[in-house]
């Protein structure tokens, strides 16, 4: 499976890649909009792993502009905002397979990538 | 002269909230980073009771990528503490360019998030005027939001203070899209007004330069 992990904190999301690697799981990261954009003009992603709240490019419009290109690709929210359900309402309106929220919990993320790539 | 306090008032909660919410973002993206280096540690150490071999180094970087964000998070609580103390006094004697560098800094997310950069360029010396400390930064606020949405994305808004016969400016300069009145939003509005008139402050929109002028008084009125 090919994973792609968009959070605009570099340190977060280059150790949450290197951690899912030690649970066999190898995903590509960004830090940007944008350079998620860029990224899958090369390569397909079967899930992105999104931060809702990044500068510019947010998660949402990000879903939607990746979406359009890759039509199947699948999508995890994450967030430091906000109650759970707040989220959970809004990511499902979004089209989210599943959100998450900050700090996540590493073997939770594993499982619900797992998940996703089942249905 | 008549003051609408319930708009101060109303606004006043806004803003707060505003720069709450914005503060507990950034705390939670510093505990997430520090969970998942902490979890790195967790992995290391597990692979190392099968025998796996890890470089010291390695832990060494971990535990300054840890401390780095004990750090951030120490700078991000004493900014909300300034902040949550604002409100202690309505009149006090502060130094202008200390606000404004405190302002710029609790802004700072919120204008990153917009692809904005903040330039603060506070004078050499010290500009002593005695206000209302929570007024002001509410006051600073809106002139830095509306700054934002006429600098348009990947700009930079500049700040200055200028001490004055009588007081002292702040000035918001390299506004691109301020001459373009037909498509920017209309300022100052009510609530800016309101503040202004509760400091005893002006605004003044100079379209041709790109600036916002704020003047504060060196005293309550």
């Amino acid at each position: 499976m090919r994973i792609l992990l968009i959070d605009d904190e570099v340190e977060l999301v280059s150790t949450l890649a290197e951690r899912l690697s030690f649970r066999g799981i190898d995903a590509d990261w960004v830090c940007s909009g944008k350079d998620a954009l860029k990224k899958i003009e090369t390569t397909s992603y079967d899930i992105a792993v999104v931060d809702i709240k990044m500068p510019k490019i947010g998660g949402l419009e990000l879903r939607k502009m990746m979406a359009e290109k890759h039509p199947g690709m699948k999508f995890i929210f994450v967030t430091g905002h906000g109650s759970e359900e707040d989220f959970r309402a809004g990511s499902e309106a979004a089209g989210a397979e599943y959100y998450l929220v900050k700090p996540v919990d590493i073997e939770d993320l594993t499982e619900k990538l797992k998940q996703v790539l089942k249905r | 002269m008549d003051i609408k306090w319930d708009i101060i008032g109303t606004e006043g909660f806004r803003f707060m909230g505003k720069m709450n919410a914005s503060i507990s973002h950034e705390v939670k993206n510093v505990l997430a980073i520090i969970n998942e280096n902490a979890g790195l540690l967790e992995d290391f150490t597990l692979m190392a009771e099968k025998g796996m071999a890890i470089d010291p180094e390695r832990l060494n970087a971990l535990a300054g990528k840890i401390q780095h964000q004990v750090q951030r998070a120490d700078r991000i609580i004493k900014n909300m503490n300034t902040f949550a103390h604002s409100v202690d006094e309505t009149k006090k004697k502060v130094d202008l360019s200390e606000i404004l560098v405190f302002m710029a800094a609790l802004s700072e997310r919120l204008a990153t998030m917009k692809g904005i950069a903040l330039e603060v360029t506070p004078p050499s010396t010290p500009i002593a005027i005695t206000t209302d400390p929570f007024l002001v930064e509410n006051i600073i606020w809106r002139c830095l939001e509306f700054s934002m949405a006429v600098t348009g994305t990947g700009k930079t808004v500049v700040l200055t203070a200028d001490k004055k016969d009588q007081g002292a400016s702040i000035i918001f300069s390299q506004l691109k899209g301020l001459s373009d009145a037909s498509s920017r939003p209309p300022f100052p509005e009510d609530v800016e007004n309101e503040l202004v008139k509760s400091l005893g402050a002006q605004i003044v929109v100079n379209e041709g330069a790109g600036e916002i002028v704020l003047g504060l008084p060196e005293g309550p009125n």
